[in-house]
């Protein structure tokens, strides 16, 4: 009541629920990714063991980016490819 | 029968050191014999914030391997005829913290005190993962924050999965002690509420210890906060904490702005 009351006369929104949606969110995931395997860091290292069975590759050039929604995730993995990849790799076949 | 408390968080800095040496007075005022031991092994402070610095012959390590005998490294409060230290080593690695030396080590407090209190460092690592390997009960020192509170959330996980009691099929059980808790910020809605915290932590509560100058100075002295000003605020809710771990019903305090109100219209009158 009266925290409703100071907020009212000041005009500011409080930023405590915020705080307290924000990590109600994040540890329910955190909990259930307890004891599971990294799925981030298993798919990039097979995407890349993937790519570069056919591609030379600098790790530096390597993004992976995952964003987590409320229904789904994407995980994106941008991998930058030299122009004269396949004559390389051709020449070292 | 003795006890195993760990005195632990994730987070660094929300006062783990302070509650463990408060916690550790606290019982040993009531009579209970107590050890505080400091597993930060390479960043030691329990000594310092307990003013025994310049006391430390050997230490937690050197027990450990062998080096030295338990008695000749605990060292024996100059205030309080019943609380004892066990500190942690400067210099060595705390890789030298094994699962076997310190299960001998705790095993040998066990049977010469009532309360062994490990004071964990911050972090997951090999220190704090040691410190509540042998907890019979833990404290979770969390502030009103969130990223204290996420922290908290991922020790309780450990609690619950990597102590010996945990694999025995056993629970270790766990209190929270919210501390800086701040009630001028509360009123405003700035931080997150006790209520919260607990609802999110699922844990239950051992005490709310205000912020205060208290734990600065008594800190700063090298006293543990409830003997340094045992009628403020933080020793005042510090000494109900050890009730409470002790089994006595008290009533929960929750810290109220009016006494703050009230001091800075004093001093704005003394002005």
């Amino acid at each position: 009541m009266s925290m409703g009351l100071l907020r009212l006369l000041r005009g500011k929104k409080a930023s405590a629920p915020v705080a307290r949606e924000r990590l109600q969110i994040l540890l329910a995931h955190e909990r259930g990714m307890r004891g599971q395997p990294d799925l981030l860091g298993v798919l990039r290292e097979e995407i890349l063991a993937v790519v570069s069975k056919h591609v030379t590759l600098d790790p530096t050039k390597v993004i992976v980016r995952l964003e987590r929604g409320d229904d789904v995730s994407t995980l994106e993995v941008d991998i930058e490819v030299p122009n004269d990849f396949d004559r390389k790799k051709a020449a070292v076949a | 029968m003795a006890k195993v408390l760990v005195v632990t968080s994730g987070k660094g800095g929300v006062g783990k050191t302070t509650t463990t040496a408060a916690l550790g007075a606290a019982l040993a005022q009531r009579g209970d014999k107590v050890v505080v031991v400091d597993f930060d092994v390479g960043l030691r402070n329990l000594d310092l914030v307990m003013g025994a610095e310049r006391r430390v012959v050997f230490d937690l390590i050197n027990v450990v391997q062998g080096v030295a005998k338990l008695p000749q490294a605990l060292i024996k409060d100059k205030r309080l005829e019943n609380l004892w230290l066990l500190p942690a080593s400067q210099t060595r690695d705390k890789d030298a913290l094994t699962e076997e030396g310190v299960g001998k080590v705790i095993d040998d407090l066990r049977s010469r005190f009532d309360w062994v209190i490990c004071d964990s460092p911050a972090g997951i690592e090999r220190g704090a993962s040691m410190a509540m390997r042998f907890a019979d009960e833990a404290v979770i020192v969390t502030n009103p924050e969130v990223s204290s509170v996420r922290d908290s959330d991922r020790i309780i996980g450990m609690l619950d999965s990597k102590t010996v009691r945990a694999e025995k099929g056993e629970r270790v059980e766990k209190h929270i002690l919210i501390t800086r808790y701040d009630p001028s910020r509360a009123a405003r809605g700035e931080m997150l509420t006790i209520d919260d915290i607990l609802e999110i932590l699922a844990t239950p509560l051992l005490g709310i210890i205000p912020e205060s100058q208290d734990v600065l100075k008594a800190s700063n002295v090298g006293t543990p906060v409830t003997l340094s000003n045992a009628d403020g605020a933080p020793a005042r809710a510090y000494i109900d904490a050890a009730r409470r771990l002790c089994g006595d019903t008290v009533p929960m305090q929750v810290p109220t702005e009016r006494k703050r109100f009230m001091d800075r219209l004093l001093r704005r009158r003394a002005a």
